[in-house]
Parts: C-alpha cells; sequence; structure tokens
C-alpha cells in the first residue's frame, strides 16, 4: 500500500478518507485537521492562552502536542482522580507518569490538582458515598476544576480532547433518549461568560484510530489501559455501535456527527441556552455559576468527603488524604 | 508470530506468514477499533507478518462520560 500523498509506503490506511498515508504524510494530515477545526469553528484567537485538560491518554497527550507543535500558548492541567492508586501500577497513578514525562519532554507547563489531597475523597470512595455512577462524579469534577482552574490562571480558553468518536458516541446516547438540552450544547465550542471559560474540542476532526496512530508514531508514551472505572459504561457500548457500521460504511461516523453541527444542532440551542441561563447565580461555597445555591461540585464535595455516607457505602477511606476544600 | 493483546495484556502465538487484515479476522477484532504496531511504526492491513515477528494489537477506544 502506497501513500497517495508522495508514494512512500504506507503505515496506515484511513477508509473513511479513502485514502493511506506514509508516518511524515499522516502527521501531516492530522496537524491540518486540527487546524481546520480551530478555524472553521473559530476557537481560539492569536495570541490567548490555551490550558489543556490531560489525563495520560492518547487524545489529551497528542492534542498538546499538537498545539504546541502549531505554536499556540498552552499549558497543560491534570487531575489526579485516586483510581486504583492502591499501587504503583495503579491507573490515576501510571496517567499521571505519563503526563509528566511528557511534559517534560516538551518543556512545557504542567498544572496538577490532585482530589484525594485537595478535596478529600478519590473516585472510586466519593462516587460510591455520592451515590453518583463514578464516570458522572468523575465528569462533574473534571468539568468544575478545569473551569475553575482556567478561571484562576487566567486562561481564554480550555481545549480538552474529545475526539470524533466520543462526539459520535454522546451524539448517539442523546439521539436514543432525546436528550434536547444537551443536544444543544453538543457543540465544538462553547462559549465563555457567567463566570464559565470558552471550551473547545480540537480534535473533532479525527477520531480515536487517528489519534492512538499520531501518538505511536510521534513517539509519545500514553495509558493505553482503559479506565477500570469505565468498563461497561454506556459511553463505551455507544462507541463499539459506531464502530460496527462505520465497519460497513466508511465515513458513517462523521456523516452523523457534522451533519447533526449542520443541519440539526440549531433547532435545539434555544432550549439549552434557556435553560444555561435560567437563574445562574454565584454558589455560595465556591463562587462558582450555579442554578442552585450551591454548585453540583460542592454538594458532591459534600457527600463524598460525608464520614457516615462513606462508611455506609462500607468503603474504607484508608489512603484518602484528607486536605483543605475549596 | 507473538502477539501482544490488551485490556488484560497477555501474549498469544499465531503461526505466520499471514496478512494483517487476516490476524485481526482471526482474533475476531474489528480493524476500526485497533492498531497493529510492529517494532517502533504501525502497519496496515496489506502488510504480510513473519513468522518471527512481535506484534501488538492495540484497542484505540477510551471511554467514560464527558
Amino acid at each position: 500500500m502506497k501513500c497517495k500523498r508522495c508514494q512512500d509506503p504506507a503505515v496506515i490506511e484511513l477508509r473513511r478518507h479513502n485514502t493511506a498515508f506514509c508516518t511524515d504524510c499522516f502527521l501531516h494530515h492530522v496537524r491540518e485537521q486540527v487546524r481546520r477545526a480551530i478555524d472553521e469553528f473559530d476557537m481560539i484567537e492569536p495570541g490567548q492562552r490555551v490550558l489543556v485538560a490531560v489525563s495520560g491518554g492518547k487524545d489529551s497527550l497528542g492534542l498538546w502536542d499538537i498545539l504546541l507543535d502549531l505554536g499556540y500558548e498552552v499549558d497543560g492541567l491534570y487531575l489526579g482522580l485516586g483510581i486504583g492508586d492502591d499501587s504503583e501500577q495503579g491507573y490515576s497513578h501510571s496517567s499521571g507518569v505519563y503526563t509528566r514525562e511528557f511534559a517534560a519532554r516538551r518543556r512545557a507547563r504542567l498544572i496538577e490538582i490532585d482530589l484525594p489531597t485537595d478535596f478529600g475523597y478519590d473516585i472510586p470512595t466519593g462516587a460510591a458515598a455520592a451515590r453518583r455512577a463514578p464516570c458522572s462524579a468523575c465528569g462533574l469534577s473534571k468539568r468544575h476544576l478545569f473551569n475553575q482552574a482556567a478561571v484562576d490562571g487566567g486562561y481564554d480558553v480550555v481545549a480538552t480532547g474529545h475526539n470524533l468518536d466520543d462526539e459520535a458516541a454522546v451524539l448517539l446516547g442523546n439521539v436514543l433518549r432525546w436528550n434536547v438540552e444537551y443536544l444543544g450544547r453538543q457543540l465544538p465550542v462553547l462559549p465563555g461568560g457567567n463566570g464559565f471559560v470558552r471550551k473547545v474540542k480540537p480534535l473533532v476532526r479525527l477520531g480515536e484510530r487517528e489519534m492512538a496512530a499520531y501518538c505511536v508514531l510521534r513517539g509519545i508514551d500514553y495509558i493505553v489501559e482503559e479506565c477500570p472505572m469505565a468498563d461497561g459504561n454506556r459511553h463505551l457500548g455507544y462507541k463499539h455501535a459506531l464502530d460496527e457500521i462505520e465497519t460497513g460504511s466508511p465515513g458513517a461516523k462523521a456523516a452523523f456527527y457534522f451533519e447533526f453541527l449542520s443541519k440539526a444542532s440549531s433547532l435545539f440551542r434555544p432550549l439549552a441556552i434557556a435553560e444555561q441561563e435560567d437563574g445562574l447565580q454565584r454558589c455560595e461555597s465556591c463562587g462558582a455559576p450555579t442554578t442552585g445555591t450551591v454548585c453540583a461540585f460542592c454538594a458532591l464535595v459534600s457527600r463524598a468527603t460525608d464520614p457516615e455516607r462513606v462508611a455506609a457505602v462500607g468503603v474504607r477511606l484508608g489512603r484518602t488524604r484528607r486536605g483543605r476544600r475549596r | 508470530m507473538k502477539i501482544l493483546l490488551r485490556n488484560p495484556r497477555r501474549e498469544i502465538e499465531v503461526a505466520g506468514p499471514m496478512r494483517v487484515g487476516a490476524l485481526l479476522a482471526q482474533l475476531g477484532v474489528n480493524r476500526e477499533s485497533v492498531l497493529v504496531i510492529r517494532g517502533d511504526t504501525i502497519v496496515p492491513g496489506d502488510t504480510l507478518l513473519d513468522d518471527a515477528d512481535h506484534v501488538e494489537v492495540r484497542p484505540v477506544i477510551s471511554g467514560g462520560l464527558q
């Protein structure tokens, strides 16, 4: 198989694009897709400071690498989740190691927040105590802390490594349940304002396979193992279902997502805007924007660190180091 | 050839020579959800793998909610 761009031996075939690339042309393709996404959706203005949310996985480390190569002023933010940290090979420990190694190699600035140290809970314990699904508690913690860190650090934009497969899978889930508010917010760019920093997803034109290939070919070590808490979640099931469709119909995932953006997304926007702006005020505990008196994150922290709740679910705090609460 | 599989991590032996596409079919793996890595690079579906090759079949799907 030859590279469609230069005729050298190909290393990867992209059936969605009906093409194949050698290493150099593939890396060019990936950077070009990110540049096009940033331009097409007006994600980042020249001179803006970007905070990229990094997990130690292929998408976030790959995104950080690409944004640095494209010349953006971008720092990383890593959130320690305390998952599997009973051993040196635990999920959070390993993902932190990969993240720090990448930051050191690229001489990039890495900011770290550790849930157990800084907020007194880890995801397995906290989710159980708060009676939330682990992925729900994790997502809530990330959204709040990434935004807060961006506000505190004076960043203009928060960039996340959500790729085309992520967006297509979430879209499928939202369509299956007709979650119209979520459909109205499922955009590659969420504007800032009212205490929220602008959020962008520069990888929406790239699939998981492309990002994994990018990291391998760039020599970026990342955590390959799946988060143990995500095992069996619906999101992964949607991805597998979409992969089956994509195998028989290359390009189906991209068409599903981008046709939604161009033809249907605007129909749901008024519902999402109305919900977001309805009675927005400051959390009385941390000052973050919220529709209640206390934001969802502060409520989560309160429940996740409540000794009676923790004891009731039979989870020992054990190694969890109680620290300050914001 | 030796094949490294993930989630859980394990190694199996498969008789070669065999093309990458045929290997994935034999393993029952969707080609859209993995990379096949030999040495420090990836190889496309028409690559002929030798009996002496060591390759990794690496899943690319990551999950969790947004």
